[in-house]
């Protein structure tokens, strides 16, 4: 803070923010406890050891990185490589290879951050490129689902896929829609987390809590999660107007996958996304649009990653057009 | 420019692929293995040096307005040879290798030596140029064929070393581009040293 007062030179009276980047980082991995807390439940010991290695890589790459290749003060204690790690293992399945969790780690923090310059200056958001990554390089291991609320403790799990799989697949082979919806989990348990898939993302109102929390304390504002949702959710409903045989609701779409997770936690990253609110909702609205095309048309069954990582490129070019005009220049 | 410079200089000074960046479309696309990587800078040095040459003795010939046709038609013709050599002693490569065979014709790297360094220069230093620029780019290319073979096959040289799948991604065109990043950071950092032990 004292340095923070040596550096104002503007004109007083000035007040003092609470804001750090620890504590911002602080704020998110208090934001992020429900939805670990609800993975350490469904998915038992394998949801532990995947987040403390992911955790662990992240702080020993970005400590090893600053100290002895860049030769500069670590700046681990600022926490944002331990977010980094909790959100890379929120994204991964909790049968995952513990060697394949430290080879993300050390992607996201070695190459899609430290390579551009360290925190602030990654155009992409790192915990995601380490889930692209593993995705691309292991699609095996990334894609078996260990089944929810069985063999908690022990890392051997049965697994069984996502329900957007279920249906992407089911589609594919020719099957009507309505006998592929009694196969996967109602409403309600996908609203819970009773569902496979990765560890943050099963559980929908533990989600919601770490998102009540984060709008609570200011650390994001509303735009990007409501619109992003709001968004997806008007597209699959047009898709489902025009072909409701073929097509899930538009509920459906928002409960399943990672689509809640990534608009709270991945797409609201500072660092990665547009700085005017202007530019929020074109970022956020593309973000819902892309997730719904990727997973209606694309060869995977999921697209919020990509989405969110598309957009990223944009960023840069949505903050040069949504510049706020100053005060008697421009429109009139 | 003594003629060891003339070679040496494209070893890793002036290194087509890791410095001068030309050459990148073949070189993502076909790095997949080392072989890969060492067949096609072999055939690209073939053209090189041999364009190089003959560009050279010509040059005067050449009216100033159509020289980039003729240096074009001068290359076509030595890759047709290389390709047709190729498919008759190593056809398992040249299938492999496919359409970035014929494509070395438009290589930026042979048209940009035929145009930056033959067109000014007589017949030995032009040859050593071609066989220097040319030795750099296979020596690039099969480096960063190496890595992308090792890391994403678990291979060297096509023999299996580490058996399962290697990290796909190195397999795939992301990859090519990470390892590019790499090498040429790489480059950067040997030719700053040795520019700095040369001031020293």
């Amino acid at each position: 803070m004292t340095t923070a007062r040596l550096l104002v030179v503007s004109q007083p009276p000035h007040i003092p923010g609470p804001f750090s980047t620890r504590r911002i980082m602080l704020d998110v991995l208090i934001a992020l406890t429900p939805a670990f807390l609800a993975a350490l439940y469904y998915f038992g010991v394998g949801a532990f050891l995947v987040t403390a290695t992911a955790v662990v890589c992240c702080l020993a790459t970005e400590y090893l990185i600053q100290k002895f290749l860049l030769r500069k003060e670590p700046t681990i204690n600022d926490l944002s490589a331990v977010v980094t790690g909790v959100l890379l293992a929120m994204n991964l399945p909790s049968n995952i290879p513990l060697g394949m969790v430290a080879a993300g780690s050390i992607f996201a923090i070695g190459i899609a951050k430290m390579c551009y310059g360290g925190l602030g200056h990654n155009p992409f958001n790192p915990a995601l490129m380490g889930r692209v990554f593993l995705l691309m390089s292991f699609p095996v291991a990334m894609t078996s689902w260990p089944k929810p609320l069985i063999n908690r403790f022990s890392v051997d799990a049965v697994t069984g896929p996502t329900p957007l799989a279920i249906i992407k697949e089911g589609l594919h082979a020719g099957q009507p829609l309505g006998e592929l919806m009694p196969k996967i989990p109602g409403y309600l348990d996908l609203f819970l987390g009773n569902r496979g898939g990765c560890l943050g993302e099963v559980s929908i109102l533990a989600i919601l809590l770490g998102l009540a929390y984060l709008l609570y304390r200011q650390v994001i504002t509303w735009h990007i999660p409501v619109i992003a949702a709001l968004s997806a959710f008007l597209l699959s409903g047009l898709f489902w107007i025009m072909t409701p045989g073929s097509t899930p609701d538009p509920f459906f779409h928002l409960l399943t996958g990672g689509l809640i997770f990534g608009i709270v936690f991945m797409a609201t990253d500072y660092t990665t996304s547009p700085m005017t609110v202007k530019g929020m909702c074109f970022y956020a609205a593309a973000i819902g649009i892309l997730t719904i095309l990727i997973r209606s048309f694309g060869s995977y069954p999921e697209g919020m990653s990509f989405a969110i990582l598309i957009m990223n490129a944009f960023v840069p070019l949505i903050n040069k057009l949504c510049k706020p005009y100053r005060f008697g220049e421009g429109k009139i | 420019m003594s003629h060891l410079a003339n070679f040496s200089k494209g070893l890793l000074k002036e290194n087509p692929l890791l410095v001068l960046v030309l050459g990148t479309c073949p070189s993502l696309a076909i790095t997949s293995s080392a072989v890969n990587g060492l067949g096609m800078g072999l055939a690209a040095t073939f053209v090189l040096i041999c364009s190089n040459g003959v560009i050279s003795c010509i040059k005067d010939l050449i009216p100033d307005k159509v020289r980039i046709p003729c240096y074009i038609t001068v290359i076509a013709a030595f890759v047709s040879i290389v390709d047709l050599l190729m498919a008759a002693t190593l056809p398992d490569l040249h299938k492999t290798l496919g359409i970035f065979i014929p494509l070395i014709v438009v290589n930026c790297i042979i048209l940009g030596r035929a145009e930056a360094f033959a067109a000014r220069n007589s017949l030995l230093p032009s040859l050593l140029d071609g066989a220097g620029m040319g030795l750099g780019f296979t020596l690039a290319l099969s480096v960063m064929g190496f890595i992308r073979e090792f890391l994403g096959n678990g291979a060297v040289f096509g023999h299996k070393f580490i058996p399962g799948d290697g990290i796909l991604i190195f397999i795939l065109a992301p990859g090519a581009f990470i390892c590019l990043g790499f090498l040429i950071a790489l480059a950067n950092i040997l030719n700053r040293a040795s520019a700095g032990k040369g001031r020293a």
